[in-house]
């Protein structure tokens, strides 16, 4: 295989040298929107709106300054400030990684900004919302453009807090309340990991950069390397809603649909694989405890996100699982090493492109059914809301890996990888293909399918055109994004500066055997779905459904186990504590105060008021005192 | 030979004592504590005729000096006392305590 190239200096001027203003755009928009507050609500939104996509141009322009460059010439470091003297700088490594996904996060995150004018104009709060919106892109960006873990770790944190912000955007609602509280106790416990991975990275050997850290990774010790590596996926895991920390992410649908579409589905979601992708020195070589781990968490929650998809009667909740899912498949291909590297990336674009198409196209439907989100109260919306229906079947399509759509070239070439280098995760990703079909297809036919189930006062209408303008440029990306990055290898050799690639380049097969394997069981899953939810009627009422339907449907108890595991135990814990400081130190405190207050009062007692008493003490004191000298002077 | 005296002053220190101990009425409370003071006074005199100096002698000039200004303050506030509350025990005003 081949490794990742030298990280240069950055010195000539252009717009690479300013690439900060990727950040400093969307972060001068939040903090103008926020600091103005009320005298900004006219024209919040499109500030807003401009300042992404100037971050937008910034990036594209930056992204043609890179291809221009020769492929050694291609990790551009950037110094910025020194950060914390002696400890670390603060930089942006521009290399073909941080500008592809700077990329995805302003290009579909301004395509998100333009529909959210139209899907927020009824809030009286649309003005905070961009605000956040442009909070979360400048962390975002510099999540992804930082070149040391304590940039990057910066930016984890203020995504984190975008994120926290954004779900309880309708504070009011206690279930968004409850949600964002969750989203982020979680995300710490992730935080804890990418911290404490930090923590060794520095005491091994104190440095934070990228640059160093990847020649320094292969001198540390096995032990060390892997343990920063399952520290770095516990870090991942948190963000990315993997398993054991992917209870989260079914509750943030509680945000707003756009908040849905961007963080918890485009791009925020996806900072784990990135995280691990470029963390690539400590997941070597592949086939390493460490990089087993993702792979097989990856695995693991390919398969629970899709079962949890097919129970799903709330469409938002459905694609949560979904999202899940294939942020599973991209883990698994992150796991595999560089051979796994574009794809999982690629996966991750084309996802960003199809999933954040189908949450607007998701919001699109809820905006037209007075935000509905129950799929057993749709049916038949395709004849009311054309736009949306046909921008939402090609998410469908690309999402389910239709033949040469952008879905079917990412998740195939993950899928292919897999079986190469590990049979049992391979083959369990192809059949997660097939549940993805299944649920996937149910989602579609409840909500544009079969008869109407709306509820009375219920009107669609097909949605303005700032929101569908977006789901158009998005549904295009989603038929030809993936096989344009994975034909030929682009991808793979564009990222090659930045991540390695094997020795051998992959060349794509329309016929291998995990392929068609894939596309049968999808075709399965989605002829089942069709008999099911298709030609049967839906009924408007949820089944009680059988142990495993049940099972699907509370997340495979997944909060059951935190409350059982975590919760319960953590409130024993406090409450003892509880107990002990309230008896215990409280106990010891107060009884030394009582106990000296109540002598203290019995001794008070000897002051009679009568004189005489007083005098009879002066006498007795007297008497004792001469006593007293003179026995001392006898001897 | 000036054993008796000592003698005489300790009994009327003794009485002066008692009479502070067991007498209620304030005037004679303080009577006895002049009592007191004067056995003192006889003490320190018989001392310094013992010792044949004068040292003794001119302390109990001090005594009698200081003792002269107690009764002035003492019996402005026996007098006090027995035009506020009609009696002159000393038991009567014990207000001041706990």
């Amino acid at each position: 295989m081949e490794s990742p190239v030298e990280i240069v200096q950055h010195t000539a001027g252009g717009v690479i040298g300013v690439s900060w203003l990727m950040i400093a755009f969307p972060l001068l928009g939040a903090a103008i929107l926020l600091i103005l507050g009320r005298k900004t609500d006219r024209w919040g939104h499109l500030l807003g709106v401009a300042m992404s996509l100037a971050s937008f141009v910034v990036a594209v322009l930056a992204f043609f300054e890179l291809l221009g460059l020769s492929a050694e010439q291609r990790r551009q470091a950037v110094h910025l400030y020194e950060f914390i003297p002696g400890m670390a700088d603060m930089g942006l490594l521009i290399d073909p990684l941080s500008i592809s996904f700077a990329l995805l996060i302003t290009g579909v995150g301004s395509l998100i900004h333009i529909y959210s004018i139209g899907y927020m104009s009824h809030d009286p709060d649309r003005r905070r919302f961009f605000s956040y919106l442009n909070l979360f892109v400048a962390a975002m960006l510099l999540l992804v453009l930082a070149d040391n873990y304590l940039g990057l770790f910066i930016g984890w944190e203020g995504v984190g807090l975008a994120s926290y912000l954004l779900i309880g955007f309708w504070q009011f609602k206690p279930s968004a309340a409850v949600a964002a509280k969750k989203a982020f106790v979680v995300n710490r416990v992730g935080d804890f990991g990418l911290l404490v991975g930090m923590f060794i990275m520095w005491s091994a050997t104190g440095t934070f950069a990228f640059a160093e850290l990847s020649e320094k990774a292969g001198g540390l010790s096995q032990p060390m390397v892997t343990a920063i590596g399952l520290l770095l996926l516990l870090g991942a895991c948190g963000k990315s809603a993997q398993l054991p920390l992917q209870s989260w992410l079914l509750d943030a649908m509680e945000g707003p649909t756009p908040v849905s579409a961007l963080i918890h589905a485009a791009t925020m979601v996806t900072a784990g694989v990135y995280l691990v992708v470029r963390s690539g020195a400590f997941f070597f070589p592949e086939g390493s405890p460490q990089a087993l781990a993702v792979a097989i968490v990856g695995a693991a929650t390919l398969l629970a996100g899709a079962i949890i998809g097919c129970a799903k009667d709330d469409i938002k909740k459905g694609l949560a699982g979904s999202t899940m899912s294939q942020i599973g498949y991209m883990m698994l291909g992150a796991g595999l090493g560089p051979a796994g590297y574009a794809f999982a990336i690629g996966h991750l674009i084309t996802h960003g492109f199809f999933k954040a198409d189908m949450f607007l196209g998701a919001g699109s439907v809820m905006h037209g059914m007075n935000d509905e989100v129950d799929m057993r109260k749709y049916g038949a919306l395709r004849k009311y809301m054309p736009i949306t229906f046909v921008t939402f079947m090609v998410g469908y399509l690309a999402i389910i890996g239709f033949p040469l759509l952008s879905g079917y070239f990412t998740k195939d070439g993950i899928i292919e990888t897999a079986v190469e280098h590990n049979q049992v995760l391979g083959w369990l990703a192809v059949i997660g293909a097939g549940i993805t079909g299944f649920y996937m297809s149910r989602m579609i036919f409840m909500t544009f399918f079969g008869e109407k189930r709306w509820a009375e006062d219920a009107h669609p209408h097909e949605s303005p055109t700032v929101m569908t303008v977006p789901l158009i440029i998005l549904s295009i990306g989603s038929i030809f994004l993936g096989g344009y990055l994975i034909l030929s290898n682009r991808l793979m050799l564009w990222l090659a500066p930045a991540v390695g690639r094997p020795e051998e380049l992959p060349q794509f097969h329309f016929a291998s055997t995990p392929g068609l394997a894939t596309l049968a069981l999808v075709a399965v899953g989605a002829a089942y779905a069709w008999m099911k939810y298709g030609r049967a009627e839906v009924p408007a009422v949820q089944p009680r459904g059988s142990f495993l339907t049940t099972f699907a449907r509370r997340d495979l108890y997944g909060d059951a186990l935190n409350e059982s595991l975590f919760m319960r135990p953590g409130q024993w814990l406090t409450r003892i504590a509880v107990f002990f400081d309230n008896r215990g130190i409280d106990g010891v405190v107060n009884g030394l105060a009582a106990g000296i207050g109540g002598t203290s009062g019995r001794l008070r007692r000897i002051q009679t008021g009568f004189a005489r008493t007083y005098a009879l003490s002066i006498l007795i004191g007297a008497a004792l005192l001469t006593g007293a000298l003179l026995l001392v002077g006898n001897i | 030979m000036t054993a008796h005296y000592l003698v005489l002053s300790g009994l009327l220190f003794a009485i002066g004592a008692m009479g502070v101990l067991i007498r209620r009425n304030a005037i004679v409370v303080f009577m006895c504590v002049e009592l007191m003071l004067n056995a003192c006074n006889l003490a320190f005199v018989t001392f310094a005729r013992q010792n044949g100096n004068l040292e003794g002698q001119i302390i109990a000039f001090f005594v009698m000096v200081v003792a002269a200004a107690e009764v002035v303050v003492g019996l402005a506030i026996i007098v006090t006392i027995f035009r506020t509350r009609r009696s002159a025990s000393v038991d009567d005003a014990n207000l001041l305590k706990y």
